[in-house]
């Protein structure tokens, strides 16, 4: 009776471990989004701009591998904007969901540990959102990682054209800047803007920092403010920069504020209110343009999300997504390898934002971004910058 | 110097809203030698009752800090009967587990309502003078008030009425206070909703000057506030109350004159040096332990 008991126990658990065999009946692919945490906008933008890119291919029959059509199915995994979680459910997507590639996760502080693994596994990932340029670089060998990729730019790009629009198109002489120590993306772009800003001729007169988790501002903008600067260079993710903002303000701050990617959600424009009007960030693209392909993404999206405006990393998660179906359809087969080797020679992908094509042995594509302008509460194009 | 007054004005500022917190410590601690961590907790759910009252009831100012203030006591004389009373004859340990269990209760539940971080709108209008070129605004002036009116009535209630006695009293000492006939169940009760209330208006505070929430800001606030109850020698009232002010200047002030990177390593160096030379805190008494 005991050994029966044991055995049907046994046997149960091995139907939930699914057993270790492939599953091939629909092409597998794991997502890996912030859906909880501190950046949950950012999770369910990644989830619904995947999520459309897998209806759209499965409406047209699904991808072709070995003249079968198969369906795309989703694994969608919540890191919940923590490093350990986000190693945890890539661990998890790969070895027991069978994903043939993941796309995620956005934050380079999460995306960082889920690449190490992808890469140890042998399984693509296609980060959309990450800007570090070390989350496709391997850690010891300083060489590009074989199976990690990026939809987007990377903050070395990022830091520099900002730097330059800083000086040039906004003419600005002294420039301070606020960032998180804590981060190692938004030190990097604090860094490399300072570079660029003083090699175009401008003074950094405040370089101040705080620390993840941190409310109050109080200190560093009153000391901002008294180095009298022309602008303020914020690299703060959108939950922080709103409180930040509004604490210069009521310190009696008037100078615009110049921020990066990790603006760019609308909710930032939303908490900010009147106070972050008429500041700049940069992005990788602008729902204002007259790309026809851009066009048609956010008309399709808005019908699908109740006229919600995609924000970038809906677009960027739509384009990884697209670049990586596109890459199992040139394989032709679920081998992780061979769909590693189609996404590296993939012909220019005309994606929403921007043009996607990787070098021969790198994961980071070259291309464009914009330059936005917080206007009557939300972002208007300003600015197109080329690398 | 006007640059000293202007970091001088937020260190008070940010000192009011950690001794409204500090408070709730200490007092738990005073009167059951336990620490409560869930208390970072009970403040965040004073925030986002702010919030609730604030953005979705369109309440005034005044009936919206009533709301949390009642809200949050209600909460913390509930978790007292329901997780903590169970426990009073269990080891320390075990209450000290229960109320970090409370604490990340509170915050997935929070977190499971809706994960998105929540923006206050603005209770009080958004003005501002100059005072021989410190600017003042009216957020500032309005957290360090009523921080000072609620931490004065505070003062009168342990000091000037019955229950502030027994309060006293049961702290002295909870063996022998018991047998003279004071309701210790009933008093423990009023200790916590005293010190939930504290950090209920804390909270309001907190959201009005820092007005983008989150259902983890109160990890960190209340470590901050915890630090400050150790600092004034946790369990004594006025201790926590000095304990936050200098922990908020030292913090205003090492980033003020000193590169901002190493705020948190200046201060909590400091901090530690303190601790060598006062192990009790400013205001801690030495205990002897009975075996």
């Amino acid at each position: 009776m005991k050994a029966k008991n044991i055995a049907a126990i046994l046997a149960s658990l091995s139907m939930l471990a699914g057993c270790g065999k492939a599953k091939t009946d629909t092409v597998r692919i794991g997502v890996i989004a912030e859906l909880t945490g501190a950046i949950p906008a950012v999770g369910a933008s990644c989830r619904n701009g995947a999520q459309m890119a897998a209806q759209e291919i499965n409406d047209a029959g699904g991808i072709e591998i070995g003249g079968v059509k198969k369906k795309v199915e989703l694994f969608i995994e919540d890191s919940a904007s923590k490093p350990e979680q986000a190693a945890g459910v890539a661990q998890k997507l790969i070895n027991r969901s069978d994903v043939v590639a993941i796309v995620g996760p956005n934050s380079s502080s999460n995306a960082l540990p889920a690449s190490e693994i992808a890469e140890k596994s042998g399984t693509v990932l296609v980060t959309p959102w990450s800007t570090d340029p070390k989350t496709t670089l391997d850690s010891k060998t300083q060489q590009p990682k074989k199976f990690v990729f990026r939809a987007c730019f990377t903050d070395t790009f990022e830091g520099k054209v900002l730097g330059g629009f800083a000086r040039k198109e906004l003419k600005a002489g002294k420039a301070a800047i606020l960032y998180d120590v804590a981060s190692d993306v938004l030190k990097t772009q604090a860094e490399i803007f300072k570079k660029s800003f003083e090699e175009n001729g401008g003074r950094v007169v405040a370089m101040e920092t705080y620390t993840k988790g941190d409310k109050d501002f109080s200190s560093q903008f009153t000391k901002i403010k008294s180095a009298g600067p022309d602008l303020i260079f914020l690299p703060s993710y959108y939950t922080d920069v709103p409180l930040q903002v509004q604490q210069a303000r009521r310190l009696g701050i008037k100078v615009p504020f110049l921020g990066s990617d990790a603006w760019s959600s609308e909710d930032l424009v939303r908490m900010c209110g009147a106070d972050c009007e008429g500041s700049y960030l940069l992005n990788h693209y602008s729902p204002g343009t007259t790309n026809p392909v851009t066009q048609k993404f956010i008309a399709a999206y808005k019908g699908l999300y109740d006229g919600a405006v995609p924000d970038d990393v809906a677009a960027l998660s739509y384009d990884a997504f697209q670049v990586l179906a596109k890459s199992v359809a040139m394989a032709g087969t679920l081998d992780r390898t061979a769909v590693r080797d189609a996404l590296s020679r993939i012909p220019a992908y005309p994606g929403v934002t921007g043009t996607i094509k990787y070098g021969a042995d790198s994961g980071d594509p070259v291309k464009g971004a914009v330059i936005l302008r917080i206007k009557n509460g939300g972002f208007a194009w300003f600015a197109d910058v080329q690398p | 110097m006007i640059y000293f007054f202007q970091q001088a004005l937020n260190a008070v500022q940010l000192g009011s809203v950690y001794a409204l917190i500090a408070l709730g410590y200490t007092m738990v601690y005073g009167v059951l030698s336990m620490i409560n961590f869930a208390h970072g907790d009970f403040f965040m759910v004073g925030a986002f009752l702010c919030f609730i009252g604030a953005a979705l009831w369109h309440l005034a100012f005044v009936p919206v800090l009533l709301l949390s203030m009642g809200g949050v006591t209600l909460l913390g004389v509930a978790t007292e009967r329901i997780a903590y009373r169970p426990l009073r004859n269990a080891p320390k340990v075990s209450a000290i587990i229960t109320s970090l269990g409370v604490g990340i209760f509170l915050e997935n539940f929070t977190l499971g309502l809706n994960p998105y971080p929540k923006y206050v709108p603005p209770l009080l209008p958004s003005l501002g003078f100059n005072a021989w070129g410190v600017s003042v605004s009216i957020f500032q002036l309005s957290t360090i008030g009523i921080s000072f009116g609620l931490m004065f009535a505070l003062h009168l209630i342990v000091n000037k009425t019955k229950a502030g006695l027994a309060m006293r009293a049961i702290s002295a000492d909870r063996l022998i206070v018991p047998l003279m006939g004071v309701p210790v169940d009933k008093i423990i009760a009023l200790t916590f909703a005293l010190g939930s209330g504290l950090g209920g208006a804390a909270g309001v505070m907190y959201a009005m000057a820092y007005p983008v929430i989150d259902p983890y800001i109160g990890i960190i606030v209340g470590w901050k506030a915890f630090i400050s109850a150790v600092i004034g020698g946790i369990g004594n009232i006025r201790g926590a109350v000095l304990g936050a002010y200098i922990l908020a200047t030292v913090e205003i002030m090492t980033a003020a004159f000193l590169p901002s990177t190493y705020r948190d390593l200046i201060t909590f160096s400091l901090l530690l040096t303190l601790l060598i030379f006062r192990p009790r805190g400013l205001f801690g008494k030495a205990e002897i332990q009975k075996v």
